[in-house]
């Protein structure tokens, strides 16, 4: 080799190397977004159950309304303090009331939110029951079109 | 009874209807506070116009006062503040702002335009605060009494007839608990 092609063989191997050498510098491993991602997966888990009181549809863990930032700072700090979930939990309804909760207690506020729905379906079975206890009762030709009114035998209780 | 049973739809609608009525005169945003009866939680903060000067809750103990949540940002205050200013002037009893989330030169401008209706207006920068009085729409104000307990909270802006119907008369009956 002449000692010019020595030179542009070095140089283009000097190129070679900077150019891999620095992105392999540069390709490190990227920053967590947060600092302490247990501590944050136990925030979101615990602002998952909290309502955003300005949205109120929300959690305050969807929400970007400013409160809802600052609530979920607060439960870090809390959560940093050493407090449990529990406690948080009662942190937060000692200010915002049993609203703020996802899940509220049963209480006597909320006994009929809890029990209503099933109240419901329990009348609702209980009327679906004698209505079909009170058909079964009827002869079978109660419904029958072909048959003129005047045919009927009222044998069963009447249904109206 | 039985020749009335056609009445039973009408019955059970009318009862849905007066269900709906009720809930459009219900706000769900109005969110009653647990704090009423409770002890104002305990704060210290620097005043909005001298930032050397601190307010602590227990400064205020044997007056009966109103805590009034404000901000330059917040637009129904704006529509308040009037009422405030007019309020004031009545002497009844001592109004302190508290600051919420807000610029401080932008705080203070704000009373400078509007008027000051406070005794003294407590900055509180980031609305730590605000969360210890469950502040979430602001404006928001909270009657005190001489004991530092919580025995009023009008959530958003005051209007005349809150006012004059609410706030005035149980002012003057914590007034004459305290002996005031």
């Amino acid at each position: 080799m002449t000692p010019t092609l020595h030179r542009v063989v070095a140089a283009w191997l000097a190129a070679l190397f900077l150019v891999f050498g620095l992105s392999a510098a540069s390709a490190k491993e990227a920053e967590p977004a947060v600092a302490d991602p247990v501590l944050e997966a136990r925030m979101l888990k615990i602002a998952t159950e909290l309502r955003c009181l300005v949205c109120q549809n929300q959690t305050i863990a969807d929400s970007h309304a400013d409160l809802a930032v600052d609530l979920r700072q607060q439960v870090r700090e809390l959560l940093q303090k050493g407090m449990t979930d529990k406690q948080i939990a009662q942190y937060m309804t000692d200010r915002y009331g049993d609203f703020v909760l996802y899940r509220p207690p049963f209480n006597r506020l909320t006994a009929l939110l809890w029990v209503g729905p099933g109240v419901l379906l329990v009348a609702g079975l209980a009327v679906l029951v004698l209505v079909l206890r009170r058909r079964s009762r009827m002869p079978q030709d109660r419904f029958d079109a072909e048959e003129p009114e005047a045919d009927e035998v009222p044998q069963g209780p009447r249904v109206s | 009874m039985k020749h009335l049973r056609f009445l039973l739809p009408l019955v059970i609608f009318l009862g849905l209807v007066w269900f709906l009525m009720k809930g459009l005169s219900l706000d769900p945003r109005e969110v009653p506070s647990p704090l009423i009866g409770k002890p104002a939680p305990a704060f210290s903060l620097a005043q909005l116009d001298k930032p050397d000067l601190t307010l602590k809750r227990d400064d205020l103990l044997g007056k009966v006062w109103l805590l009034n949540v404000f901000a330059s940002w917040c637009v129904a205050c704006r529509e308040e503040h009037p009422l405030l200013v007019e309020f004031a002037r009545m002497k009844l009893l001592p109004i302190y702002g508290l600051n919420y989330k807000d610029e401080r030169a932008a705080g203070m401008k704000w009373l400078a335009n509007f008027g000051n209706p406070y005794e003294a207006s407590l900055y509180d920068r980031d609305g730590r605060v605000g969360i210890d009085y469950g502040v979430y729409g602001v404006p928001e104000s909270f009657l005190i009494d001489a004991k530092g307990v919580i025995r009023y909270k009008q959530i958003g802006p005051f209007t005349p007839e809150a006012i004059e119907t609410k706030l005035i008369p149980l002012v003057r009956q914590l007034k004459k608990e305290a002996g005031i």
